[in-house]
This record gives structure tokens, sequence and C-alpha cells, in this order.
């Protein structure tokens, strides 16, 4: 194959065969993918989640990943947050013509590698070239489907006054890793993206513990964000206590340079996870049992006043609105 | 400055002491303004806000540089990004500023415009560099703590010989807007507390008119919690004492004397001018121009751009709300037809506008 990604790879001839049997079914390859089939024959029973997201990350490689692998957790945790075991996996490739072609395989490799560690499939796929310019080196869309678990699914809407909420361990980390790494600033303290599958600690956290009412990954918009949609959704209020958000001191130190809050950046191996109080303590045990959720904590409570809004509790003691990210968050003047 | 000294001025108990002798020796009601955007935010983001007792009123003064940016200004630099050859070097701040008929620079990026987002004055030397075709023009918007660093950005580019880069400046000075404050009675403000990274280059002298001429208290101040209660305190102390003093609370990054070579960096580029403040108007000698021997740098010449004062804004309350006479939620735009979404006034574009921290952070 040619070092770089050439318009011809995604022309469905012979060079396209090529990439999808040297590149894409070595890395990803399984007894389904490799039928080459117009469509997958799956056997899944009974309730079925499925999530589709698209993945235009830049820069394409960061501390902690690449798009390859976010393009996998990205998925399998969406799946995973409706108590669902995610088993299946489709995913397609919009790739800029020039693209170096190691860079391509480093991408497919560590989707590959994502895969297997998350013990989901991928059972169908999609390549596509096109010309300099159409896309920023290479989009990533990915659907994923699992079969859920628990009855009722955790939801958005399900939180209730006196529930727990907890966070599986240190925010900002990846929203600061691709800001960074993007504007080229060196951080004298090493920061690293989060990204990882939450998939088999969810699931055994939803079985031992099957009120969950709750999950959400914090990802684009933060954990600010993501707690005003529950709010929003369930028609409760939120505590959250400023004092127990765990925040690494590098991630606290990058964000003060450059005038973010690591309550609105994206966390790609994380999540948020809402129940009754009663259960906090155990839900926390198994957390911190798994590696992925060793810092785990609780960060606040739901509460029957300002329903739809989230209020900090700051560390002085006095109480502020906690309000949705507008727009993108820019560096200031001063 | 080590985390753990900063987490010092944030001690929840530390400041909790501080709040108790404050509510004791608290006699009547003070009018406080913190100049500065930065101060504001913190006063909210930490929770003050909702600590202080109901008789300290808190005013937000005109130190956001974004929100003083003049309308004329902001049209000027907006009807520049859309130029063939030019690309607009700005902090991120600017992006929303609205203009003339909802105007602003992420419009105009959609529409094709070449702008730029940068951390650092600095940055544009390169952008210059790689672009060596094109102009660039970086919108120098900010008060003494800003110009500084973009004059030595000028003399780099000068010593580099880079030909093609631009600054609209549009630079303000602090202490003449405190002056036609306090010359404004209506606001009533009894202390300021002052801004800590415009005080580092200017340092305390510029202020001493506050209580010289004016009777007023006025304390330069970091931005924890424990700067700002100390700094109220602190007043309220004077004001039993019957006495008005200008101090510098903020030694650990403040000196009296300032930054001298960053002064005089400021002015061997730029000279003192009139300038125009949004919701305010012309307040004589508050501005920076570009020296003669430096109009080559001079986008405004360039372009031929003139600034001048045009309507107010209907129903916007801005200019009463940088002043200290009234405050956000009292504007008839507030949460309606002005929101950070939506903004029709400077005070709700800036994440440091008065208006966009009272809609961010206060819990109704």
């Amino acid at each position: 194959m040619s070092d770089k990604v050439l318009l011809d790879y995604g022309s469905g001839g012979r060079a396209s065969q090529r990439l999808i049997s040297e590149l894409f079914l070595k890395h990803l390859g399984n007894e389904e993918l490799n039928r080459l089939n117009d469509a997958a024959e799956l056997a899944v029973s009974g309730r079925i989640a499925m999530s589709t997201d698209s993945f235009t990350v830049d820069p394409i490689f960061f501390p902690g990943g690449n798009i390859g692998s976010l393009a996998v957790h990205g998925t399998v945790n969406d799946v995973a947050m409706m108590g669902a075991v995610p088993r299946f996996m489709t995913c397609a490739y919009i790739i800029e013509e020039g693209l170096p072609m190691d860079h391509l395989e480093i991408i497919v490799a560590s989707m590959g590698e994502a895969v297997r560690e998350a013990g989901v499939v991928i059972v169908s796929g999609d390549t596509k070239v096109v010309p300099r310019g159409a896309v920023d080196k290479i989009f990533i869309n990915t659907t994923g489907i699992g079969e859920i678990i628990v009855d009722p699914a955790p939801s958005g809407d399900r939180a209730r006054p006196g529930d727990a909420v907890l966070i599986s361990g240190t925010i900002g980390d990846h929203g600061l890793t691709i800001l960074g790494t993007r504007e080229g600033l060196d951080f004298q303290a090493r920061v690293e993206s989060d990204s990882a599958s939450l998939n088999h600690l969810l699931i055994r956290l939803v079985r031992e513990l099957p009120e969950v009412h709750v999950l959400r990954d914090p990802t684009r918009g933060g954990l600010a964000t993501t707690l005003n949609e529950i709010t929003h959704s369930s028609r409760v209020g939120c505590h959250l206590d400023e004092g127990s958000l765990p925040v690494r001191p590098e991630v606290a130190g990058g964000c003060s340079i450059l005038g973010l809050d690591p309550l609105y950046l994206a966390n790609e191996g994380k999540f948020l996870c809402v129940l009754p109080g009663e259960d906090a303590e155990k839900a926390l045990e198994i957390m911190r049992a798994d590696p992925l959720g060793r810092d785990a904590c609780r960060i606040g409570t739901m509460t029957d006043e300002n329903p739809g809004k989230v209020a900090l509790i700051t560390r002085l003691g006095g109480k502020r609105l906690l309000g949705m990210l507008e727009g993108e968050q820019l560096p200031r003047i001063c | 400055m080590s985390f753990e000294l900063l987490n010092k001025f944030r001690d929840p108990e530390l400041c909790g002491k501080v709040l108790e002798t404050l509510r004791t020796e608290l006699s009547g009601g003070l009018r406080f303004m913190e100049v500065c955007g930065t101060h504001t935010v913190a006063i909210f983001q930490s929770g003050l806000r909702s600590l202080l007792p109901e008789e300290i009123v808190h005013l937000s003064g005109p130190g956001c540089p974004v929100c003083v940016t003049h309308e004329s200004e902001v049209n000027a630099f907006l009807d520049l990004a859309g130029r063939d050859g030019v690309i607009m070097a700005t902090f991120g701040d600017l992006m929303r500023v609205p203009g003339h008929q909802g105007r602003n620079l992420k419009k105009a990026q959609a529409d094709g415009a070449r702008v730029k987002v940068v951390y650092s004055p600095f940055d544009t030397l390169k952008l210059a560099r790689e672009n060596p075709g094109d102009l660039v023009v970086f919108i120098g918007v900010g008060f003494e703590t800003t110009a500084p660093t973009i004059a030595a950005t000028m003399k780099m580019a000068r010593e580099q010989g880079i030909g093609n880069l631009r600054v609209l400046c549009f630079h303000k000075t602090v202490p003449a807007a405190l002056e036609a404050l306090l010359a404004d009675e209506r606001a009533g403000i009894e202390g300021f507390i002052l801004p800590g990274h415009v005080s580092a280059i200017i340092g305390l002298e510029p202020y001493r008119f506050i209580a010289d001429k004016y009777g007023k208290s006025a304390v330069i101040a970091g931005f924890e919690p424990l700067d700002i209660l100390q700094a109220l305190l602190s007043m309220v102390r004077w004001r039993n004492a019957g006495e008005a003093r200008v101090v510098n609370s903020y030694t650990r990054i403040v000196s009296d004397a300032g930054n001298a070579k960053a002064r005089e960096i400021m002015y061997e580029v730029f000279q003192p001018t009139d300038a125009l403040w949004r919701g305010i108007g012309c307040i004589p000698g508050s501005g920076l121009e570009i020296r003669p021997d430096w109009e080559s740098f001079d986008a405004g010449k360039e372009f031929g751009i003139v600034i001048e004062e045009g309507p107010a804004l209907p129903g916007c309350k801005c200019g009463d709300i940088l002043k200290g006479i009234k405050r956000p939620d009292e504007c008839p735009l507030f949460k309606k037809a002005c929101t950070p979404a939506n903004p029709v006034g400077p005070c709700m574009v800036s994440t440091e506008g008065s208006c966009a921290a009272y809609y961010k952070y206060k819990l109704d």
C-alpha cells in the first residue's frame, strides 16, 4: 500500500479491497466482519440500547489515546450508561486524502485493542476517502448496541430528591489535555486524557445495585452541563459540594492559567451515578475496587429545592448557581 | 505561587473568621465597587456574594476590558474582519461581542473571515511569519495589564523585520475611569477593590487621588476570597475611624512601585489619548494610542478607522451598570432580551462582565 491514503482507496475497487483486508480486517477482523456482507447478522434478544456518535477530535493523537480508541470508548460508554452490556459496534471512517498510512494504522490498531478490552465486536464498517480539505484528517462514526440488563434502565429523568450524586473519578483531564495539545501548550505537570471503556465497571455496579437511577458520562459540556440536563429532565434540584469535587492539581493549575473551569471540561473515562442515598456507600465500594473508579466519591445530593437547577455549595459555604455551558470555553484577556 | 500558599487564601475557616469580624464591626451599610471583572467572578464563584451581610452593597465596575470596548470600536474590527488579505488575531473574549445588527467575530468567521484566537500577543509573530502575503491585525483591547505585552510584541516584530503585523489599538487605562465614576455622585461609591493585574503594572501612586481628592478608600486586592474579605474589613475599619486610605494589600504580587520596565515599554510604543468607554462615553486621557514613530503598526491609521460616539442601545442599561448606578438585575432586558446566548449589551458578553456573572452565578 502507498505510504499515504489516496483517493483510490475509497474507490470501491481493488485499492479499497487492499485497504480493508490489509489494514481494517487485520486489526478489527472477526467471524462476522470477515464475511464482508452488506449487513451483519446478529443474535440479540430482549431490550436493546443503541447509540451513535461521530468523532472529529483535533488533534487526532493526544496523551492518553487517539481518535480510534476514543471512538470505541465513547460509544461503549454511551451504551453502558443505559445499564446495558455493549455487544456490537459499527464504524465508518471518513479519511482525508493524504493522511499518512502509518497514522491510519495506529488509529485502527488502537481501535482494535479498545474493542477487545471492552469485549465488543465490530460487525460492520465503511471507509470513504475524500479530497484534501474536505475533512480534517479523519472523522470516525461509530454505532453501538447492547443488551439492557436492568429494569427499568437508568435514565436522565429518574433522579429523585434525596438521591446521592457520585462521580467515578477526577474531572477535566480529557478536556484540558485536548485543549493543551491543540494549542501546543507545555504544562509543567503532565496531563493525560482519561479516555477508557467503563462498561465492565458499570455492569458490575448495576448488577449489584439495580436501583441506580441515572448513569451519564459527562463528556462535552462537562460535569456541570450533564448535571443540569439531569436536574432539568428529572425536575429536581441538585446541591453540589465544591469541596468534594475531585480535580487533579495539575488540571486545576492548567485551568487556572487558561481561565477554564474543569466543571465544564469534557471527560471520556468517567461517569456520574445518581442513586438512592442509602446505596451510596455500597456503590462507592464497587467503584473504588476497579482501577477506573479508584478516585470515586460522593459530590452532591438531589433535592426538591430549585427544581431544574444545580446549586454549587462553595468551599466557604456560600451557594451559587452552576449553569449550563454557553457556547465553548474561550481563553480570556487577563 | 504555590498552591499551598494559594489555598491559605481560600481557607474556609480563615474566611469564616474574617466574615464574622466584618459582621461585628460593620456599622451601617457599605457600598463598594470591585473595578475588575476577575474580582466580580471571584466574588460570585466563591459564593462570597451569598455570604456577605445584606447591608454591604456590591457594585461591579468598568474593569472588564470587553465590556468597555465601545460599539464603534467593535464595529471597526468587525468591518476589518471581512477584508481580503486580513487575518484578525484576538483573545477569545472578543469572539462573541455584538456589534451593529448582532454581528460578531464568530459569525464573521462562519461567513469566511479569517479570525485566529491567540493565547498571547506573541503568537501573532508566528502567525505573521507563516502568512507573509496577508496582514495580521491584532485587536488591542485591554487595560495596563495587556498593553505592555502588546508593546513588547510590536518591538519584537520590528527587531525581527516582520512587516505584516498591525495592531488595532483600543487600550484603556483604569485610574481616569475611576475618577469619572467618583465625579458622578449617583453611584455613591464608598470604596473600591482595585484590580490586582492592572496594579501590578501601575503600582499604588496613580490611585492616591481616591483618598486625597474624594475622601474614599481603596484596596489593591488579590482574587482569593480571603483577599476580598480582608479588603472589605479594612474599608469598614477605616470608615469607622473616620479615615480614607489607599492601600496595597496584594503585596505577594503587586509592588507599590508597580512594574517600571513594563511601563517603560508601554509608553515607548503608546501615548495617552482620550478614549470612548462603552456606556460611559468619552473619558479624557483614559486611552492609549500608538506613537507616531510606531505608526507603521497602526491598523487604525492604515485603514482610516474613525471611532465616534453613536446612539445608545435602546433599553440597555450597561452604562449605568458599569458606573455602579444600577445592578444587572435592575436592567429591563436582563434575562429577557439579553442573555449570554444573545447578548444585547457588552456586560452580558464577556465571562467577566457583571451581567454575565449575575446570569451565570446568581441563584434565584
